[in-house]
């Protein structure tokens, strides 16, 4: 059984529950780790963490993009209302039409994550549903409507909407995504850090009993400004990347280069905040989750002056280190703000947490948490280089000739995939053996009733059908990317408003159709 | 009223809206080839629900969230419990919400066709689904003493749900054809409003055999009163559509829609779940629910929240309210945003 003496800064007032420890208390797991000895393949709680890992990634490549491009879709339409210039007009459409495809697998991906919840982790629905729905509740009612219907307005409504009226719509959608993304960061931080609760003394579950703690607990400011920060990093990426290509070919420069500039200037400003918050992540981190920590950085024992290794060669077991890099000082540093800060080692929190929480494995998986934070890291220092490189080098309508530039330019998207998936595969498997932390465990989560078939058959459809529309997206996209803006002529004819009852017009085709 | 019976009747809202909205999109899908015929025909189906499929399909995901936040246990049984069911609607929901945007994103015929097949079964299937689960919902599924689905897959197959699944599907069918006569001209009007009178007849008879099946299964007289007049918003359906009354048509199939949906939330209160071999693990408004607490901040977001959300959707339907025929079609295939 578990010990619940001192419940400890993050588990509020009367400590962890006894109550829904079934597996743990009959001892048959230790951590969660994809351990193939200790962990039969067909476990329905292997399978359903493969399948949340899976599917929440893949929603994670779009989003990013779909929030940073909003933003800047709805700057460049702004820009149009403005100006009057075609060139942003002719943007706004080519960016447009990239976000829209994109959206739509943004879209049915979201669906999956909150069926998912109920479908493979009913024990969790029920343990945290008094704090963990309403969030969810709110991020639908508030955010999806919001942004899906005036989406559609956006999408049909060029002639049907006054020019302002209709950037006005894409500022909705912009809005309804950042808003979208704060309620489920609210979710998520909650998990990190449960706050703003109180244990129900009748079943051992947490009660709500503080909302503005979970809206606005300092972990979820940080964490949202973080990921805000990098869809900004994300759709500045995303533009730059695609811009580099037609500039490259000297293609519809009078688009390309008013986009490249935006995107640069997204990208440095995105990576900069990026730095910035991440670093107040990590002192965050450090206080309510050191374990995570201190797997991040593979530190077996506690230490003052505690080294940074950058790279390492060997084992993260901390016996046959190899070869490493290290920057002294710079993990308590990252920590504590101090170069002389104590870090907590792995070993030493071990111990402590079996004394709080009972006998168990508490220690992540630290190579992937450890690698994780790495490229992490490594994304957003190499994409800050790509931004202010890129804007040396087009300072001033310069241009320059080199092919090689403009090629690494647009690889560079790949540096915001791997970092935004980097990021959460290290948040959330740094969080293990917890789902919310301190209070429940992710083998006690799954649904006790769905078999380990059902939980193979949705895993194996899902990944299969992933991976057709991961195909079928790549495609689109590079058809569209590389088909180019619209000409002047098309994009001006396709605002051109028609009042909706003039009845000798009322065959005249629509300017926009599926 | 407490607030576990509010949110009751909010849950039922948000499914009663969800089956009204999304009902008429999924008739429409599932009407692509018969009512559309060629590539221009099919292009108006799809452009008249293209500007508000997805705000409709939202109205399932609040529903969802509604339910985890205000009954967090009828929302873990329920998803866990109907998996597999579950699974198809999800997958089907998948590939419907990619298939509006990417089949016009292709130049070939044959990824239109096989675009074409995916709307079609992906609008049958889960308009089929639902009212099997729902079929199920409302007599109850077996359940132990801590909640948890007792019984498998098969027990969810039942004759009557399959009915009501039948009927669900008929009537969203219906309700898309009276739609399209409503938003479309010419021929493709004349195709959809012959389908309209057609399918309509066959709903009448399912809806009326699946309600009096119902009420001889622990019906109520709220029910009954709904039953009769889901029937009759049916049968106003066929014959204003009939007396190209279109735009009545409409709200006749809305009507129908409306009250089958209300039907079941009004014979299931106070139970959210019942449960069929344990008495105990009968879910409720009360043993299902979360804090008080979270019940009043969720009613104070619904209340502020939820008025503005009906005005920017009827706004948006407003903006959209003009009918489209197959001369307004750009062609050639047209993708320009
Ligand atoms: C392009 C994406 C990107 C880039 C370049 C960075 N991050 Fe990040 N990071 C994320 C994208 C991200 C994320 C995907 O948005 C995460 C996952 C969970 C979260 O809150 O944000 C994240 C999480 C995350 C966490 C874990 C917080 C937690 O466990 O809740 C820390 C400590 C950092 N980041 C720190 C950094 C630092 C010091 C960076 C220095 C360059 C950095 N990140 C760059
Ligand atoms: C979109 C970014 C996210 C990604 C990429 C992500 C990724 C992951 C991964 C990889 C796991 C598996 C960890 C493991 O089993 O070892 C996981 C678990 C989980 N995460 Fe996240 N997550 C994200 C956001 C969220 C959010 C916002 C929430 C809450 C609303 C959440 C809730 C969960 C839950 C319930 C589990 C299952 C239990 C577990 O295995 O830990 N995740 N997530
Ligand atoms: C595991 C937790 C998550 C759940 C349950 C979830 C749920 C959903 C759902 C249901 C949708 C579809 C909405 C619609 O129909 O309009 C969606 C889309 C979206 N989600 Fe998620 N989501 C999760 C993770 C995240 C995270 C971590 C973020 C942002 C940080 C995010 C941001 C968005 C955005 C911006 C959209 C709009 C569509 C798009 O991006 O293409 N989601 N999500």
């Amino acid at each position: 059984m578990r010990v619940t003496s001192d419940p400890g800064p993050w588990a509020l007032g009367t400590g962890p529950p006894m109550a829904e420890s079934r597996r743990w208390a009959a001892g048959e797991r230790s951590a969660l780790e994809f351990d193939p000895d200790r962990e039969t393949a067909v476990d329905p709680l292997n399978i359903a963490r493969w399948q949340f890992g899976i599917t929440t990634v893949y929603h994670y490549l779009f989003v990013p993009i779909t929030i940073g491009l909003a933003f800047l879709v709805a700057l460049l339409e702004t820009a149009w209302v403005r100006t009057r210039n075609p060139v942003y007009l002719r943007a706004t459409k080519f960016w447009g039409k990239l976000l829209l495809i994109n959206f739509a697998i943004g879209v049915v991906t979201g669906i999956v994550q909150e069926f998912q919840f109920g479908m493979n982790w009913s024990s969790y629905s029920r343990f945290v549903g008094d704090v963990f729905g309403a969030p969810l509740a709110m991020e639908a009612l508030i955010a999806f409507f919001m942004e899906s219907t005036f989406l559609g307005l956006w999408i049909f409504g060029w002639d049907k909407l006054s020019p302002r009226l209709h950037a006005a719509c894409m500022w909705m959608v912009a809005i309804g995504t950042t808003a979208s993304a704060y309620f489920i960061l609210a979710a998520n931080s909650f998990m990190q850090h449960p706050v703003g609760i109180e244990i129900n003394p009748e079943n051992g579950r947490p009660r709500l009993n503080d909302i503005g703690a979970v809206l606005f607990q300092p972990l979820q400011m940080i964490t949202f400004s973080h990921v805000i920060t990098a869809c900004l990093v994300t759709g500045g990426v995303v533009m730059v990347s695609i811009s580099s290509y037609f500039m490259a070919r000297k293609r519809e420069l009078g688009v390309f280069r008013p986009s490249l500039r935006l995107g640069l200037y997204a990208l440095l400003i995105g990576s900069i905040g990026v730095i910035v918050t991440g670093d107040l992540q990590a002192k965050i981190m450090t206080e309510i989750q050191p374990m995570k920590m201190a797997a991040a950085e593979a530190q077996w024992v506690t230490k003052d002056n505690a080294s940074f290794s950058v790279f390492t060669i060997g084992s993260l077991d901390g016996k046959h280190e190899v070869f490493s890099i290290r920057v002294p000082g710079l993990l308590s540093f990252m920590g504590t703000g101090s170069f002389d800060g104590t870090i907590e080692g792995i070993n030493d929190l071990q111990a402590e947490y079996q004394e709080k929480f009972g006998p168990g494995d508490y220690v992540p998986n630290v190579p992937v948490t450890y690698w994780n934070f790495r490229l992490m890291v490594g994304a957003g220092g190499a994409l800050l280089l790509v931004s202010i490189v890129g804007l040396w080098l087009t300072r001033k309508g310069r241009h320059p000739q080199q092919r090689w530039v403009w090629r690494l330019a647009t690889w560079s998207v790949l540096g915001a995939f791997v970092g935004n998936s980097a990021g959460w595969i290290f948040t959330e498997m740094g969080r293990q053996p917890w789902t919310v932390f301190g209070l429940y465990r992710t083998a006690d989560s799954v649904s006790p009733t769905v078999t380990a078939g059902e939980v193979l058959t949705s895993l194996i459809i899902f990944t299969v059908l992933y991976g057709i529309l991961a195909v079928i997206e790549g495609k689109l996209m590079f058809k569209y990317a590389k088909a180019g803006p619209p000409t002047e002529a098309d994009a001006l004819a396709s605002v051109e408003r028609r009042p909706s009852d003039d009845s000798e017009d009322a065959d005249r085709p629509l300017t926009f159709a599926y | 009223m407490d607030l576990n019976t509010l949110w009751f009747w909010l849950i039922a809202v948000l499914w009663t809206g969800y089956f009204v909205l999304e009902g008429f999109d999924f008739g429409v899908g599932a009407l692509l080839r018969l009512v559309g015929r060629d590539e221009r025909g099919k292009r108006v189906l799809i452009n008249t629900i293209g500007p508000v499929w997805d705000g409709n399909e939202v109205w399932v995901i609040t529903a969802g969230g509604a339910m985890f936040a205000a009954f967090p246990e009828w929302y873990a049984t329920l998803f866990s419990g109907f998996y597999l069911p579950l699974l198809a609607i999800l997958v089907c929901l998948i590939i419907r919400g990619v298939a509006f945007e990417y089949r016009a994103k292709g130049t070939t015929d044959r990824w239109r066709a096989n675009w074409d097949r995916a709307i079609l079964v992906t609008s049958i299937l889960p308009a089929f689904l639902w009212g099997v689960a729902f079929g199920n919902i409302i007599s109850g599924v077996p359940l132990d003493v801590d909640h948890e689905f007792a019984g498998t897959v098969l027990d969810l197959l039942n004759p009557f749900a399959l009915l009501m699944g039948l009927t669900t599907l008929l009537l969203f069918v219906t309700h898309g054809a009276v739609f399209l006569s409503l938003k479309t001209t010419l021929e493709v009007r004349d195709r959809a409003r012959k389908l309209a009178v057609t399918l309509g007849s066959a709903t009448v008879v399912s809806l009326a055999a699946v309600l009096i099946w119902r009420q001889f299964r622990g019906g109520n007289t709220g029910t009954a009163g709904l039953a009769v007049l889901s029937v009759v918003g049916a049968v106003a359906a066929v014959m204003l559509t009939r007396a190209g009354r279109d735009g009545w048509a409409f709200t006749a199939t809305a009507v129908a829609v409306l009250t089958l949906v209300a039907g079941w939330f009004v014979g299931l209160f106070p139970n959210v779940l019942p449960s069929t071999t344990e008495v105990l693990g009968t879910l409720d408004i009360h043993n299902a629910a979360s804090s008080p607490y979270t019940l009043t901040l969720m009613s104070w977001v619904a209340l502020f929240f939820v008025p503005f959300v009906l005005g920017y959707q009827a706004w948006t339907y407003w903006v959209f309210r003009k009918r489209i025929g197959t001369k307004q079609i750009p062609m050639p295939v047209h993708t320009d945003h």
